[in-house]
């Protein structure tokens, strides 16, 4: 562990990103004491203000503060996003210690159930949820949920079979720990780092998820701000304001980008490269997800 | 490899089952009365009359698993009821409107498997050289683009801008092209990062030193590399089929693309339920049935696994 | 006689961290000789011939001198180019590496992977190029190469697919034959059988060889001259059969001693074993 921080530590872009990444969630929890100006209080006559020092972004075509409206916006996107990976992986986490420690007829029947939800398309699922209990963000979040948490499960208990198979798990059964204990102070240290990086890019990829689904008008409705919601705003408003499609998108990307990014970086802390010179530097990442996800698929 | 065939399809009958469960369940989990859903639609006020009326209409008050199996045997004859909206057979809709995404999925399928794989064995030939990394900087780029955001910036400039490519619709052979590229580019990205560290990894194998050591050309060995690597990416390429099939919801939106994806969503905001039912149950099928072929594909292809 | 290979100061250093790898080491190969080049795992002895044959990592930096005196040209194998040395691999020097079934493509036919040797270097069609195979399997006692051509790898034992590898080598008909640790992944059996094939080739076809292993019985049936190598250094060069009867260096003493010892033990109790049953 102590290896990890070390490492990680040196990294000055990792740290950088990490900054800014806390940055951006201090931003949208404290939105409400930051943001200049109420993002839903319409001007008509202020509409489509280029950015100036009263308006940093500009004003939107209803005469909103947009720098605002991106505050607000990250508020909801980035801490939905965020909930909605806590909770995928805590139910992940549980059920695939459960089924990868115990296995068994355990093991077997989630695994089952697992394998039934996996062969729907997540894409389907989601618009089928969100078709039957309506729009609005809770909807997306459940939603969301239920779609990707036999996803989460099978990753998880891979990782956890992993683990399993190392000595000191196994000298700890000898030992005579109870499970919880081992548990608890084994597994779970062990398996955080992995569980970290799937967080990590889990939440890139919910966020992208949730806002294009409130692009198509799915998720938050008007006037409440949200990244995805905005850029559908603009999109009506695109032969005559282009430049109303960059804030919101270059929000969109800065922030999945940072998330990626600190995905890759915790990857590289946690199993560090022989050959410096020649490294094969961020992006061996998505190569071993890929291999994980193909064993777990079969 | 026959054992392998005949285990999976075996293994389909319980999963088809589950999933025409699951899609027919759907309905009963709606917190709103289907019939009152249905009544107001068509912007007429329910009241308990029409209501009942509706209810008998629909069969809703039948015992379960009637309705479960008449829904079923009518699926499997193409009937899947009519449109809450329109009143229309969604089983014609659609048939109407698979086809425009399917091509649009085709022509995305292309665009990625050659842009990805010319990438993908550039920057594993040419490892760690200015080629590679600039590419890999753009891939990372591309694994954070909002892909609708891409969308619309692309049409500006192609479309409003330039006016080099129509905006919206299928009107026009050249109407694909935006829609299927802004499609691709997330595949895309994922795609070349896979290939490269796959012809990588491969290009470190014993085989290479061997090809080597015999004085073959660097093009000979190279060409054994690339076969070897093809195997895993061509098993991931064909996962992501159904993926790009159920994932051209957003592109349909933007683009105004008459595919099954718009169906979906205008269903959503009418709460046309037996649409939805439809779509779900499509989908799904069409997803296990791809995912088999892939599989079957990936086994068939390594002579070590054809004969396990 | 004509020495074929004349290797002077070689060493190899790993530029990432300035690591001498191989230091200072110098020894010949005479045509239709054998040198046995003898140490334990991580002395370096695989190390020297892939610098030889600059098949090394990037990151490896060889000097030193190597001058192959072959039919018609004196080169040094150290200064030329990428170039020169694929045409002189596989052709002039041929190479059999350690362990065979990693060596060959999976998901190719050994036939064919054979037969591409001979259609680059030899300039053959594909046709000649597999009769050339299946009679090289021949040579080597191979009883069906009609089949053994059509398979793939993983269908094939580790000692067959080594026979393989030097069936690709000798039909190359090469001046000099470099094998690596060619017995270490077999076992007894098939060791035993490998290592009469090298005593064919020797008799037979008047091929120099360099033979390395860790196994100093099986280098012992093979070379007229040994190299002993301890920690990238050459400890002990000379004569096999001298270096056998009075080994100078201790660690030389030390490696025969062991050795001999085990065979000793192996002996007695296999007299244990008859006298009992």
């Amino acid at each position: 562990m102590a290896g990890f921080w070390n490492r990680f530590r040196k990294d000055r872009l990792a740290m950088g990103v990490s900054f800014f990444l806390l940055l951006v969630i201090g931003l949208a929890v404290l939105a409400p004491l930051v943001a200049p100006y109420d993002p839903t209080v319409q001007n008509i006559i202020d509409k489509f203000q280029g950015p100036s020092l009263a308006h940093l972004f500009g004003t939107d075509q209803l005469g909103r503060d947009v720098y605002s409206r991106i505050l607000y916006g990250g508020r909801v996107t980035i801490l939905v996003s965020v909930l909605t990976m806590i909770v995928t992986i805590l139910i992940g986490t549980v059920l695939g210690v459960i089924a990868g420690y115990f296995r068994g007829t355990v093991d077997d029947v989630i695994m089952r159930i697992c394998d039934i939800m996996l062969s729907f398309p997540s894409e389907v699922l989601i618009l089928a949820i969100v078709g039957i209990l309506g729009t609005g963000i809770t909807n997306i979040v459940l939603a969301t949920v239920i779609a990707k948490w036999a996803w989460y499960v099978r990753m998880i208990r891979s990782i956890v079979i992993a683990f399993m198979d190392s000595n000191y798990i196994r000298f700890a059964k000898v030992a005579g720990c109870s499970t919880w204990h081992i548990v608890r102070k084994h597994l779970l240290v062990g398996a955080i780092g992995e569980i970290a990086v799937l967080a990590t890019l889990d939440t890139a990829a919910i966020i992208l998820n949730i806002s294009a689904l409130s692009f198509l008008g799915l998720g938050v409705q008007p006037p409440t701000a949200e990244w995805g919601m905005m850029l559908n705003e603009a999109k009506n408003v695109m032969t005559t304001n282009p430049g109303q499609m960059l804030a919101p998108g270059m929000a969109i990307f800065l922030v999945v980008a940072a998330f990626n990014f600190l995905g890759d970086s915790i990857q590289e802390a946690l199993n560090p490269k022989i050959n410096k010179g020649f490294s094969t530097k961020r992006y061996s990442l998505l190569d071993s997800l890929f291999a994980r996800k193909k064993a777990v698929t079969q | 490899m026959k054992h392998y065939i005949v285990k999976r399809l075996l293994w389909m009958i319980p999963i088809l089952i589950g999933i025409s469960f699951f899609a027919f369940i759907l309905i009963n989990l709606s917190p709103s009365d289907p019939a009152e859903v249905a009544i107001r639609v068509n912007e007429v006020t329910p009241t308990a009359e029409n209501i009942a009326q509706m209810r008998e209409q629909l069969g809703l008050d039948d015992p379960f698993m009637t309705r479960y199996l008449t829904w079923l045997s009518n699926a499997l004859q193409g009937d899947f009821g009519n449109s809450y909206a329109n009143n229309k057979p969604v089983g014609e809709e659609i048939a109407k409107a698979l086809p425009p995404t399917l091509y649009l999925a085709s022509v995305s399928l292309l665009i990625i498997v050659v842009i990805s794989v010319a990438a993908g064995v550039l920057c594993a030939v040419k490892e760690n050289s200015i080629t590679d990394k600039t590419m890999r900087g753009i891939v990372f780029v591309g694994t954070a683009i909002p892909g609708f955001w891409a969308g619309i910036l692309l049409m500006w400039l192609f479309a409003v801008k330039l006016k080099w490519l129509p905006t919206s619709g299928m009107t026009s052979p050249a109407s694909v092209i935006l829609p299927a590229v802004t499609l691709s580019l997330g595949y895309i990205a994922t795609y070349v990062r896979l290939i490269r560290n796959n012809m990588i990894q491969n290009k470190r194998e014993n085989y290479v030193l061997y090809g080597r050591v015999r004085g073959l050309k660097e093009q000979t060995i190279m060409k054994h590399v690339f076969k070897n690597s093809l195997q895993t990416s061509l098993t991931a390429l064909g996962m992501s089929i159904p993926k790009l099939i159920a994932g051209t919801v957003v592109i349909e939106n933007i683009f105004a693309w008459p595919g099954i994806g718009r169906l979906c969503v205008t269903a959503i905001f009418n709460r046309d339920f037996p649409m939805i039912q439809a779509y779900v149950l499509i989908m799904a099928v069409l997803f296990v049935f791809c995912n088999l072929l892939v599989d079957l594909g990936s086994v068939w292809i390594d002579p070590r696994r054809r004969e396990a | 006689m004509r020495v074929l290979l004349d290797v002077k100061n070689l060493s190899v250093t790993d530029l990432r961290d300035q690591d001498e790898i191989i230091h200072d080491v110098s020894f010949s190969v005479a045509e239709n000789s054998c040198l046995g080049i003898v140490g334990e795992s991580g002395s370096g002895k695989s190390m020297i011939t892939r610098a030889l044959l600059g098949i090394t990592n990037p990151w490896l930096k060889s000097q030193g001198a190597a001058v192959f005196k072959s039919q018609d040209s004196e080169r040094d194998l150290l200064q030329e180019d990428e170039n020169t040395m694929r045409k002189i691999r596989g052709k002039q020097i041929a190479m059999i590496l350690q362990d065979a079934m990693s060596a060959f493509d999976p998901i190719a036919k050994i036939g064919d992977q054979m037969a591409e040797t001979f259609v680059e270097n030899k300039n053959l069609t594909r046709k000649q190029s597999l009769t050339l195979a299946k009679e090289a399997l021949g040579l080597m006692n191979i009883h069906d190469p009609e089949q053994v051509v059509k398979k793939y790898p993983h269908q094939l034992s580790g000692g067959m697919l080594q026979r393989c590898m030097i069936a690709t080598a000798l039909a190359m008909e090469p001046d000099l034959i470099i094998a690596d640790e060619p017995t270490t992944a077999l076992d007894s059996i098939n060791q035993g059988q490998v290592v009469e094939e090298f005593k064919m080739i020797r008799q037979k076809m008047g091929t120099a060889l360099i033979f390395i292993s860790h196994d100093l019985g099986v280098v012992k049936h093979l070379s007229d001259r040994l190299l002993v190598m301890k920690d990238g250094a050459a400890v002990e060069y000379g004569d096999a059969g001298d270096i056998f009867r009075n080994p100078q260096h201790a660690y030389t003493k030390y490696l025969i001693d062991t050795r001999l010892e085990l065979t000793e033990s192996f002996k007695k109790a296999m007299r244990k074993g008859d006298h009992n049953g």
